[in-house]
């Protein structure tokens, strides 16, 4: 086999890897853009506040000591307990619910039926918000986030290429963990939206506000419902782009990588949300491998956004999204 | 009493039709333009110069260039930053290539360069529509952030990969290198800014801008009526550009006089004129002013109030920052979703029956 494609073939499966990444992100996009008709900016944020929410708890920082020392000139930093990593993501589960309710509660209640652009950058402003009140919250230092996920080179994989090869595939345990977890969270909201009596009023609510409410759906806990499991999909990537880079600000930008993925996807559609994910990480890789060189390097940072510009052009509502109706 | 149409006599269609109907805003006008024109620059220092008055010029020419766009068409663009930067680029390279050329030409032309860079990626708009399109405006922003970066001929092969603005003349006196006044850098921005906002401000109200408005408001209605959208979405864009355009060479060549590409035009710029329209107000050209000198005295204020007189260390009050411009944001869109300008406006409309309001 030639060295190219065997390097081609590891590229290829590094991208799918990192496609996970990016539709988990994206799939908490989908999941309040169906239910609600937000476009929620503040996706990426919220991944970079539950990571923060989570280090700080397990190391047991003390919230907000920073502006705390600077206002009264004390010094305190840590409680001085260290949080089990189970416990704490569940304290952080919590404060995304109440995350969920604030939002719901002050923000979006008193911006039902305004027009969508209104709605969106409403959500600027909250991602605005939220990394401030995180950064003051916990620090804007760099963080080392382990929750227990292995990490380093797979062994296995690496040892099977080399016989089959002559070239080992360098896989990272994490990323493997990270597309198991995302396969499993997959399917549970699969199965919630589709069995759970809640599941079903939320798609209900999805399809048609009025008539869900009609029938005796509560908009607003539908609402805080979704918030919530968004909140839990942030903080599912915030863990796992946090343990593969460090807990820092540039995990917010990740939201915007996200937005490549769901123009492919199409807004509407949770498979299109994986989907669109794998396509935008392969791309990307390969493109940075076969022309990235020729360019200069660095590509990654816009192939997705020109490639989900293009393919646009030719399918306006993306792959899975749902056809697009105009009418006078 | 002595805001109202009563007893303001128009004997002609030009009196009929100016920008302006009510002679108290006439004279307000011309007294702003007196001040900016005949006041300021005999009072201004280097602080302020620097702190707030040149950002807010050339932040107000790059928001009505936005405002234009988003606020008037209805296109919502994430690529400011990038255009910007596309305009920085065009002025730098136009400064180095043609120094004999008065730099006021290579600022004008590099808005042209910008008005045609920016229709090309207008070009999708065409068949994307909302939030797609503000998606694809990223592709913009990154790919052009990219190629400045990426492509040496665009900083002349220099080494810090930086571009530097050279020393320029206007009648003699220098706007741009290290040895500028601040009368002579705020006047040169003041010129454009005025030349800007009185073309905007007559293209919005007249067909131009009842076309962008159309197509605003329902893209579908108004191809039915008559009016072309490729035209009135590419001309949007191009206009938009071109005044983003002269605020980016503007932002390089004046007030910064060293621009590293990623960090000055990055996306965060982006956004920053997208909050200073909606803040201000989204069509709205008074709405540009606003937004931008909101937006541009907050951090000023909030670094005087946080580090000068609190004593907090500069991390705090630049994270306080972003909580509070995030938490203004949402506020101005639950209590008032059309910005400062929509204050302004009730305002006066108070005030034309003050003090008998019935």
């Amino acid at each position: 086999m030639p060295e190219q494609l065997v390097f081609a073939m590891e590229v290829f499966l590094n991208g799918l890897m990192a496609g996970v990444l990016y539709a988990l992100v994206a799939l908490g996009f989908v999941l309040i853009f169906k239910a609600s008709g937000i476009f929620n900016y503040a996706q990426g944020v919220m991944a970079l506040f539950s990571a923060l929410t989570l280090v700080g708890i397990m190391e047991g920082q003390v919230p907000f000591s920073h502006i705390i020392n600077a206002v009264f000139g004390t010094e305190i930093h840590h409680f001085g307990w260290h949080v089990p990593a189970l416990l704490a993501i569940l304290i952080t589960m919590a404060v995304m619910v109440l995350f969920a309710w604030i939002v719901q509660r002050y923000i979006f209640r008193h911006l039902v039926g305004q027009e969508p652009i209104i709605l969106f950058m409403a959500t600027i402003g909250l991602a605005y918000f939220l990394e401030g009140v995180g950064d003051l919250m916990w620090g804007s230092e760099i963080k080392k986030l382990d929750v227990g996920l292995p990490q380093g080179i797979n062994d296995w994989i690496d040892l099977t290429t080399y016989n089959i090869f002559d070239y080992g595939f360098f896989i990272d345990n994490l990323d493997i963990v990270a597309t198991v977890i995302a396969a499993l969270l997959v399917a549970a909201l699969v199965i919630f939206s589709q069995y759970s009596k809640e599941g079903r009023a939320m798609r209900a609510v999805a399809d048609d506000h009025q008539a869900a409410l009609s029938v005796g759906v509560s908009l607003n806990f539908i609402w805080i419902m979704v918030w919530s499991v968004a909140g839990f999909v942030a903080l599912v990537a915030g863990i796992m782009w946090g343990t593969k880079s460090g807990v820092q600000f540039s995990l917010s930008l990740i939201a915007l990588k996200a937005l490549p993925v769901l123009m492919l996807g199409g807004f509407t559609s949770i498979p299109g949300a994986i989907v669109g994910g794998l396509i935008i990480g392969v791309g990307e890789k390969l493109f940075e491998f076969a022309i990235g060189p020729m360019v200069g390097g660095a590509t990654e940072n816009w192939f997705a956004y020109v490639l989900a510009l293009i393919f646009l052009v030719f399918r306006p509502q993306g792959l899975f999204g749902e056809k697009i109706i105009e009418r006078v | 009493m002595f805001y109202r149409e009563a007893g303001d006599f128009k004997t002609s269609y030009t009196d009929d039709n100016q920008t302006f109907p009510i002679k108290f805003d006439r004279y307000r006008y011309y007294v702003v333009l007196a001040v900016a024109f005949g006041i300021i620059p005999f009072i201004i220092n280097d602080y302020w110069a620097n702190a707030f008055l040149l950002p807010f010029l050339i932040y107000s020419i790059a928001a009505i260039g936005l405002n234009i766009l988003t606020g008037y068409c209805g296109q919502v663009s994430l690529g400011t930053g990038g255009f910007m930067a596309v305009g920085a680029y065009a002025c730098y390279k136009l400064m180095t290539s043609f120094p004999d050329v008065n730099i006021f030409f290579h600022v004008i032309a590099a808005g042209g360069i910008t008005a045609i860079v920016c229709a090309a990626f207008g070009l999708p708009s065409l068949r994307i529509k909302g939030f797609y399109l503000a998606v694809a405006t990223l592709a913009a922003q990154f790919f052009l952030v990219w190629l400045f970066n990426k492509v040496e001929w665009f900083y002349n092969y220099s080494a810090s990969g930086q571009i530097n603005a050279p020393e320029r003349f206007v009648f003699g006196v220098p706007v741009t290198g290290a040895n500028t006044d601040a009368w002579a850098t705020y006047l040169f921005c003041l010129v454009f800014l005025t030349i800007s906002a009185i073309v905007a401000r007559n293209m919005t109200r007249g067909m131009q801008g009842r076309k962008w408005m159309a197509i605003r408001d329902m893209d579908i209605a108004a191809e039915i009526i008559g009016v072309n959208p490729m035209r009135a979405k590419l001309s949007a864009f191009a206009v938009s550009g071109f005044f983003i355009g002269i605020s980016g060479a503007l932002f390089f060549a004046v007030y910064l006089g060293a621009v590293e590409v990623g960090e000055v035009f990055g996306i965060q710029k982006s956004f920053l004129v997208l909050f200073m329209i909606i803040i201000g107000g989204l069509g709205s050209i008074f709405g540009s002013f606003a937004g931008a000198a909101f937006l541009v005295l907050l951090p000023v204020l909030l670094k005087l109030i946080g580090v000068d007189l609190l004593g907090w260390p500069t991390d705090i009050v630049a994270h306080f920052n972003l909580v509070i411009v995030g938490a203004l944001i949402i506020v101005f869109l639950i209590a008032e979703p059309h910005g400062i300008a929509q204050l302004w406006r009730v305002a006066k409309e108070k005030l034309r029956l003050w003090p008998f309001p019935h």
